[in-house]
């Protein structure tokens, strides 16, 4: 028990849990807003692979850090562009051309990275972004370190989950989102483009996968290696049904979610080998699953998630 | 006349090859209501969808105020003041009233939404046409008389001054609908012009001040209300005169149907409460009622896909606790479902599949589908049922809504069901096919079929049934004889008068 | 620009789809073989070298056809009555890992007649296992199994892997985390000397005969097609869905299993986390491109073969890295679901 305490009581570990939670925090706020519109995006496995493989070798090549963060983003829009092209122009299953967006978004990636980078003993490595104290706040005991010393993209991620919520619940346009998200038909008949909104929202939403992903390379880890998403876009996914489709609920979500991430790394070290590692790298997985159970019937979902668009057909 | 505010001029629409709009032109003063009267299929709706912008014309234009409407552009009309009120309301049910009312009105990019202006702005609306809501209620927990205030509320709110509305009673009770039409003349009165959607004679003639009929995309007819007669009128709809079959005199026979006290439950809701009624071979009963009331769930008690919770049902003599639709197609249950489209038939499938789908057992040995026995029934149906436009090979989606409804009814008729579970069977169909659908009704109770027969239509329950039940919030009331039947008598039983007598009663 | 459904499908249109789906996958691709400085024709006839250029090859490719025409299979099945199973990487390997661990444990001195059999069934049945999870999630709390049977993939993986590096590990594999190997007698026999290919293969060709002729023929094949089309429908004409959906779930997550099984007996012999090389993913792409036809996946599970093992030697002789397979099935999904929308609808003005 005191090692649990220990743990707990160490700033380490809620600066790890913030460094966990971002690329979760960007990619189910992506997710969420693509969903908000009424567009499954499945495509976010792959997506948040490309962002990652692309902003490092953006940086790799010479440019700085945001740089990178930015080609990510954008590299996501075009792959949100091309998701968007599926599900909203020829209205296809959402589902299936989701995974095809990750199939191909995941093997082009590492296509252009071995095309890139040759095979080396050692993966080639960049120097990511540092952590960086907020004067003041970082001084206080304990919570200054714990949550005050963090790499800018954290605080970008944070700053734009606020930012999300605002612009989903209080402005013209968010309303507009959420209209086409429940029912486009109502949208369209107050003159508002229900096409326009969906392909908008999945081409910003794609973006802030890229994001996400890009923050593993430029942030958490200074390389990049295949596979290295591990599942993190489908956790998203379950991460948007359990924050009930809420920007403000997927920080916390995603924050929960990473501090148990968190949590057991620490207790793996304490316990050495006494229990199998595998046994607690599995535990986000279940907790997404968990999460998934609990939430889907309580959850408010969209009304036309998953259901195409066409002018004049109901 | 006084100068028009909107004109339609010479529209013409064409989808694939049917020709849903051919030179149609119309007209509308300031204060006017017009009526728009034509069968389904007859182009209405197809005008106003151009009108509102969401199809683009072939040929023809749209003048408001003497100014052209640039076609296929719902903001523009908006803006040009035409405000529309949705047969299948364009409402979202998760957003407050609120949200649905003042979606799309502010700039998009507009940094803030202005809520406390518009909550003012439509309260003083709600105010002026005594259209009472409340701006925070979720949507979905409306009922569906609010629900159609809040959509009228939308166009108000937008600023319109022509209102179109696409068939505004075919969701209200009588009683909704008088309130409804007493609103719509004063907002005439107040220098609003309407149009509405309608097939229904009586409400044309009781609040239009004009009419304009069309059939096969063309434009008929006008007249003034007072210069016309519902005969007339229903001559110029149809085309033709198309005589409903009328009812034969007949003895009931024995009861094969009984239920007492029959509750359902589902999804945590009381959807019928302790319903009586029966069924007797060779009689029509008719449960008459505005959609919404636990109609769709005393079809699917009797067709097997819903299970009771209380009350006793007898079939044939014998009690049944959870009926199945394979014994219900076993006892000889015939069903003809609400939605041909949705529940009726899988339109991906072809004829042959669907002829047999849910009497797989007759045409099955060993897990092995009989195909040439099951072609074989599917071209006996089409022969003795007239179903055009395909084979039994074909798929069942292209089909024709009368042809799907004939298919229906020909896989349960044919071989002579015992019970005739129809519910809502004409819904949808042009007059030769819901002529058709009744013949064949009849034809059943003629053989001695015990009729159930569930429908919203007036004019329907009082042709077919000779014995009539309103349902209202999962209630049945008392049966009446058709004889004793009128308009007036069903509109109050509709509204749940009875229930009110049984309560003075006590 | 509008769709419009178009009215009647030709049968040579449908037949023609994958073909030029595939075509369009091919040419896309070329795009990245030129950026990556080879030229394009050399480059895929170098793959169609790579994967019948000789015995070996052609042999090689019909092996690592097997289990994507399993998979495929097992997707192809779940799809057309709209179970979205997206978990056959997961199933295979739970199919595989009860098959080491049955194997190493308590069938291996059971003859080949018998033991054959039943690890192939207790593989299909451990695959099931999986699948049943998420299908009871999806019946009882209305949980899409999209996102649960992906997660299960996750969790499958790291149980696998936790087993084969504790009670099941091989002790012999110099520390290398493997499972025990099957015994000799449970490896499936040779339809060629001297080479790899395994009767799994032939096991996977009757299968999906066999399917197509449920689908096709039978109450169940019917019933199951009506549910996924129109479920509403379905229930109405007397279907009983959530029967209908475990059945659809045993042969899906079965098949799956089976495909862990039959790599695990003939191919490999053990178990390791590198078994599968996304076969359960691959699937989807070879049940897609097949249009859900049984038929279609064996030529879909070929086609798939052909291009990951081709590549393999195109790649070392050209210097193209062999993701280029990946990133072919990939767009080859992709353009087939294009291209069968284009069956379905045309486009208008």
């Amino acid at each position: 028990m005191s090692a649990v305490f220990d743990i707990l009581a160490s700033a380490g570990l809620w600066a790890a849990v913030f460094r966990i939670a971002t690329p979760l925090i960007l990619g189910t706020l992506g997710a969420l807003l693509c969903e908000r519109a009424g567009v499954l995006n499945l495509g976010i496995e792959g997506i948040m692979t490309f962002g990652a493989m692309i902003g490092w070798l953006t940086v790799y090549n010479g440019a700085d850090l945001w740089t990178g963060f930015l080609v990510a983003a954008l590299a996501g829009g075009l792959f949100g562009l091309l998701h968007a092209g599926l599900t909203v122009t020829l209205g296809l299953s959402q589902h299936v051309a989701g995974l095809g967006v990750t199939l191909f978004a995941a093997s082009f990636s590492y296509y252009v990275f071995r095309l890139a980078v040759p095979v080396a003993g050692t993966p080639p490595t960049i120097t990511p972004f540092q952590p960086i104290a907020i004067p003041g706040l970082s001084d206080l005991p304990f919570v200054g370190p714990a949550f005050f010393v963090q790499t800018p993209p954290t605080y970008v991620a944070i700053l734009l989950a606020l930012v999300l919520a605002y612009l989903i619940f209080r402005t013209p346009l968010g309303l507009a989102i959420r209209m086409t998200g429940e029912n486009p038909h109502a949208a369209e008949a107050q003159g508002i483009n229900p096409m326009a909104v969906r392909y908008g929202a999945v081409i910003a939403g794609s973006a802030l996968m890229g994001m996400a992903g890009a923050f593993l390379t430029l942030s958490a880890f200074n390389s990049f290696f295949p596979t290295m998403v591990q599942g993190r876009g489908w956790i998203c996914i379950a991460l948007v049904v359990f924050s009930s489709w809420r920007p403000e609920r997927a920080l916390l979500g995603a924050l929960l979610f990473a501090f148990f991430d968190g949590f057991q790394l620490r207790l793996q070290t304490v316990l050495g080998g006494a229990v199998p590692y595998q046994l607690f790298l599995m535990i986000p997985y279940v907790l997404s699953i968990a999460a998934l159970a609990l939430m889907a019937r309580r959850a408010r979902v969209p009304q036309a998630l998953m259901q195409p668009y066409r002018r004049g057909e109901r | 006349m006084n100068k028009p505010v909107l004109d339609i001029i010479r529209v013409s629409k064409r989808f694939g090859s049917t020709l849903a709009n051919d030179d149609i032109s119309l007209s509308l003063g300031k204060g006017e209501i017009v009526a728009l009267l034509g069968e389904n299929g007859a182009g209405k709706t197809t005008l106003m969808s151009i009108l509102f912008g969401h199809y683009v014309p072939d040929t023809g234009r749209v003048l408001i105020d003497g100014q052209q409407l640039p076609p296929g552009k719902p903001r523009a009309a908006i803006r040009a003041g035409i405000g529309m009120v949705h047969q299948h309301f364009a409402l979202a049910p998760n957003l407050t009233v609120l949200d649905n009312v003042t979606t799309g009105t502010e700039s998009l990019w507009s940094p803030r939404s202005r809520r406390l202006e518009a909550r003012t702005k439509l309260m003083a609306i709600s105010q002026r046409f005594g259209l009472k809501v409340d701006p925070d209620a979720r949507l979905g927990d409306l009922s569906v008389g609010e629900q159609q205030r809040v959509e009228i509320l939308k166009a108000l709110y937008n600023e319109a001054r022509i209102l179109v509305l696409d068939e505004p009673t075919a969701v209200l009770t009588q009683i909704e609908s008088e309130r409804l039409f007493t609103t719509l003349k004063d907002m005439a009165a107040q220098g609003l012009s309407l149009i509405f959607i309608s097939h229904k004679l009586d409400e044309v003639m009781s609040a239009a001040d004009r009419v304009v009929v069309l059939r096969g995309g063309r434009h008929v007819a006008e007249r003034r209300t007072t210069e016309t007669t519902k005969a007339e009128l229903a001559e110029l709809m149809v085309g033709r005169t198309v005589t409903r079959p009328v009812r034969a005199p007949s003895t009931p026979g024995e009861r094969v149907l009984e239920a007492v006290g029959v509750s359902v439950r589902a999804g945590g809701v009381d959807r019928l409460k302790s319903v009586d009624f029966h069924l007797c071979a060779g009689e029509v009963l008719g449960i008459i009622g505005v959609s919404g009331n636990g109609q769709a769930t005393l079809a699917q008690l009797l067709s097997g896909t819903l299970a009771k919770s209380g009350g006793d049902i007898r079939l044939f003599g014998k009690e049944v606790n959870r009926l199945s639709v394979e014994d219900a197609v076993a006892a000889g249950i015939g069903r003809i479902p609400e939605d041909r489209n949705r529940e009726g038939a899988i339109g991906e499938m072809t004829i042959w599949e669907n002829a047999i789908l849910e009497r797989l057992g007759s045409f099955a040995s060993r897990g092995l589908v009989d195909r040439k026995a099951a072609i074989a029934f599917a071209q006996t149906i089409i022969d003795q049922f007239d179903v055009r436009g395909g084979t039994p090979t074909s798929r069942t989606r292209l089909l024709s809504g009368g042809n799907m409804q004939k298919l229906i009814l020909g896989r349960n008729l044919i071989n002579r069901p015992r019970i005739l579970l129809a519910a809502q069977p004409a819904r949808g169909l042009d007059e030769g096919a819901v002529a058709a659908v009744h013949e064949r009704i009849l034809d059943a109770r003629r053989q001695g079929a015990a009729v159930l027969l569930i429908s919203e239509d007036l004019d329907e329950v009082m042709a077919l049934a000779d014995r009539i039940q309103a349902i209202v919030g999962g209630r049945l009331s008392p049966p009446i004889g058709s004889e004793e039947a009128s308009a007036r008598r069903l509109g109050l039983m509709m509204a749940g008068e009875w229930m009110q007598e049984a309560a003075h009663a006590v | 620009m509008r769709f419009e459904r178009r009215e009647h499908r030709s049968v040579a249109l449908v037949i023609a789809t994958p073909l030029i789906a595939i075509a369009s996958a091919l040419a896309i691709a070329g795009v990245l073989i030129v950026i990556a400085g080879a030229p394009v024709l050399e480059a895929y006839w170098r793959i169609l070298q790579g994967a019948f250029g000789s015995r070996l090859a052609a042999t090689e490719t019909l092996t690592r056809a097997t289990p994507l025409i399993l998979t495929g299979l097992a997707a192809a099945v779940a799809f057309r009555a709209r179970l979205w199973n997206i978990g056959a990487e997961g199933q295979l390997y739970f199919g595989a890992i009860t098959v080491a661990w049955a194997s190493s444990r308590f069938l291996g001195d059971m003859p080949s007649i018998l033991q054959i059999p039943l690890l192939l069934m207790l593989g299909a049945l451990a695959g099931m296992a999986l699948l049943l999870v998420p299908l009871w999630m999806r019946l009882r709390f209305s949980v899409d199994e999209v996102v649960t049977t992906l997660l299960l993939n996750f969790v499958a993986v790291l149980i696998v892997s936790m087993l084969i590096d504790t009670v099941l590990k091989d002790p012999m594999a110099f520390g290398w985390p493997q499972s025990q190997p099957v015994a000799d007698a449970a490896m499936l026999p040779k339809i060629l000397a001297r080479s790899r290919l395994h009767i799994g293969l032939l096991i996977a060709v009757v299968l999906a005969l066999v399917l197509a002729f449920v689908e096709a023929r039978t109450v169940f094949g019917l019933q199951s097609r009506a549910a996924g089309l129109n479920p509403q429908g379905a229930a109405y004409a007397g279907v009983p869905l959530k029967r209908t959906l475990v059945i659809v779930a045993c042969i899906s997550g079965g098949l799956a299993g089976l495909a862990g099984a039959v790599e695990v007996m003939g191919v490999q012999g053990y178990v390791t986390t590198e078994l599968s090389r996304g076969y359960g993913y691959s699937g989807i792409v070879v049940a897609m491109l097949a249009n859900l036809n049984p038929f279609g996946v064996v030529l879909a599970g070929l086609f798939t073969a052909t291009m990951f093992v081709g590549a393999d030697g195109m790649s070392r002789s050209l210097g193209i890295p062999s993701y280029i397979a990946d990133v072919i099935v990939a767009l080859s999904l992709l353009t087939m679901l294009i291209a069968v929308f284009f069956t379905q609808y045309r486009i208008r003005r």
